[in-house]
């Protein structure tokens, strides 16, 4: 379990967090959702410790992590995959040398088992065969697919995602949340993503959590929010129903 | 005048963070070092990207800076009828100062430029964050073995090129300008020490962790997509080829 207590940051002025709290449970997909610039993606950076709170604490499995020290959390990072958002993919290696990054640096293993684990995530990820491909070589849906392939090899127990699915087609969309519920089904992982796209939170998520002006402001399962009657999180969902609505009106 | 002290006092405030900025840098580097995994195929690999893909550019700078020098001299000495020391001059420049400045000057702007240029592109395409998120230390992996390869190599380079710049000279001096061959030789066994040649290395090596240091800082602080890449780029080489004459200054005012 995650737990995040009164995280506060600022940037210069700019407050961007301002008292977080939020759970996040084990084993189920939490998504985060918010308007552009509203700090998701510094909150998603601040449970990795990619970056220090001004003031709160955030507790993964009752270690407070803020506050660590470079040797102990690294130990913590060793249970955490994650997906950035356009893949963070080392440009100067192929795919194959990519995913087997954190094998090499974590794992004593030989050339062979590298190689099945390498090939055996990538049909995970639905991309087998490209190995030899450089990232540049990628359209953006697969460059996700194979970071996600990359995040998950050293099969860890919690797994971030910053929006795995802005600027992809709905198909290679829909491939991606997929994947998401796959990959939390056969880790058994803790999941948190952050979205843009409401549909998709709705179908994927277990908790949802709202992020608006620094504060989480509505939290609970899909249904609870659908049926939340919070004025902001309803200029947030109902475009996006009325919208879904459309095709089957139509038939 | 107020504008003017605070406009002094806020470089050199600057200026001091960004030294110690790069010591900082150095310091991290020398521990990551120190501590496990010691990474000896990346350093090979920038060994071979400072060292071995650099060769050309140094033998042919070298020979036309030997050349150039001896070209000089020789007309200048033979005003006293003394252009049998020719040899010897650019030697000693050659060893003590050319060799060293020269060559990490165009390193700096071969290998500084493309380091902070890697490394910038990493920041901002959050290649860094990826591997601080995959526990592993950007600074073992990214800084330290670039430091040791540039250490390296710089002083190897100088010694390339001090060979070929003495070479240059001698087609010069004995070839065009018809300096006895013998005299020419002599003169160079006469007047250069090994002294002057350890500590013409001793400067390169310097100059060396100079271009490194330099560079990865440059390319770590990197902000603001492509455009902050060209700006990192540029920085490092400019305060690396400034930093390496400055540090030339002090070093020979300590060594000779
Ligand atoms: N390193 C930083 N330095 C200064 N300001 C920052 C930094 N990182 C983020 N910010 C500011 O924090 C605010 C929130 O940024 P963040 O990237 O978390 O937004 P976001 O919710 O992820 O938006 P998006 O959905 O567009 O990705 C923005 O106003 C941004 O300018
Ligand atoms: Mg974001």
């Amino acid at each position: 379990m995650i737990e995040i207590q009164d995280l506060k940051k600022s940037f210069g002025s700019q407050m961007v967090l301002k008292g977080v709290n939020l759970v996040i449970p084990d084993g189920q997909i939490t998504v985060i959702i918010g308007a552009s610039g509203s700090g998701k993606s510094v909150l998603l950076k601040h449970l990795i410790g990619l970056s220090q709170p001004d003031s709160g604490k955030i507790l993964v499995s009752g270690t407070d992590i803020a506050h660590l020290d470079s040797y102990h959390i690294k130990n913590v990072r060793m249970r955490f995959g994650m997906l950035f958002q356009d893949g963070a993919l080392f440009d100067s290696m192929n795919v194959y040398e990519n995913i087997a990054f954190p094998l090499r640096e974590h794992r004593r293993m030989n050339e062979e088992e590298i190689r099945l684990l390498v090939a055996e995530k990538l049909k995970q990820v639905n991309l087998p065969g490209t190995e030899k491909k450089m990232p540049n070589e990628l359209s953006g849906g697969m460059r996700k697919r194979v970071g996600l392939a990359r995040a998950i090899v050293l099969n860890p127990e919690i797994i971030l995602y910053d929006e795995p699915t802005t600027g992809l087609d709905p198909v290679s969309s829909q491939s991606i949340d997929d994947l998401i519920v796959s990959t939390q089904k056969h880790l058994n992982g803790t999941t948190v993503v952050i979205s843009h796209d409401i549909r998709a939170t709705l179908r994927i998520a277990n908790k949802v959590a709202m992020l608006h002006d620094g504060k989480i402001v509505a939290e609970g399962t899909p249904d609870d929010f659908l049926t939340n009657p919070n004025p902001i999180v309803r200029s947030f969902l109902d475009p996006a129903i009325l919208h879904a609505k459309l095709p089957s009106r139509k038939s | 005048m107020k504008k003017f002290v605070s406009f002094l006092g806020g470089n050199v405030t600057g200026a001091l963070n960004e030294f110690g900025g790069f010591m900082l840098t150095l310091i991290e580097g020398v521990r990551a070092l120190f501590s496990k995994p010691f990474r000896l195929n990346l350093i090979f690999k920038e060994m071979e990207f400072i060292g071995v893909n650099s060769t050309i550019i140094i033998m042919v700078t070298g020979v036309f800076t030997g050349a150039v020098l001896a070209l000089q001299s020789g007309k200048a000495f033979r005003l006293f009828n003394a252009e049998g020391v020719t040899g010897a001059v650019v030697a000693l420049s050659l060893l003590r100062e050319l060799g060293p400045v020269m060559t990490s000057l165009m390193i700096a702007a071969r290998c500084g430029s493309a380091i902070a240029a890697h490394i910038g592109t990493m920041r901002v395409t959050q290649q860094i964050d990826a591997l601080e998120v995959m526990a592993v230390d950007p600074i073992s992996y990214l800084v330290a073995p670039r430091i040791v390869a540039s250490l390296g190599m710089v002083p190897l380079l100088s010694i390339i090129f001090n060979l070929l710049g003495i070479l240059g000279s001698y087609a010069v001096g004995v070839m065009l300008l018809e300096i006895n061959e013998a005299t020419f030789f002599d003169r160079i066994y006469a007047y250069v020490k090994s002294e002057d040649l350890w500590n013409g290395l001793v400067k390169a090596a310097v100059f060396g962790v100079i271009i490194a240091v330099v560079g990865c800082r440059k390319g770590f602080m990197t902000e603001g997509g492509a455009e902050g890449v060209g700006r990192a780029t540029t920085q490092a080489v400019v305060v690396s080829s400034v930093t390496i004459l400055i540090a030339d200054y002090f070093l020979t005012a300590l060594m000779f």
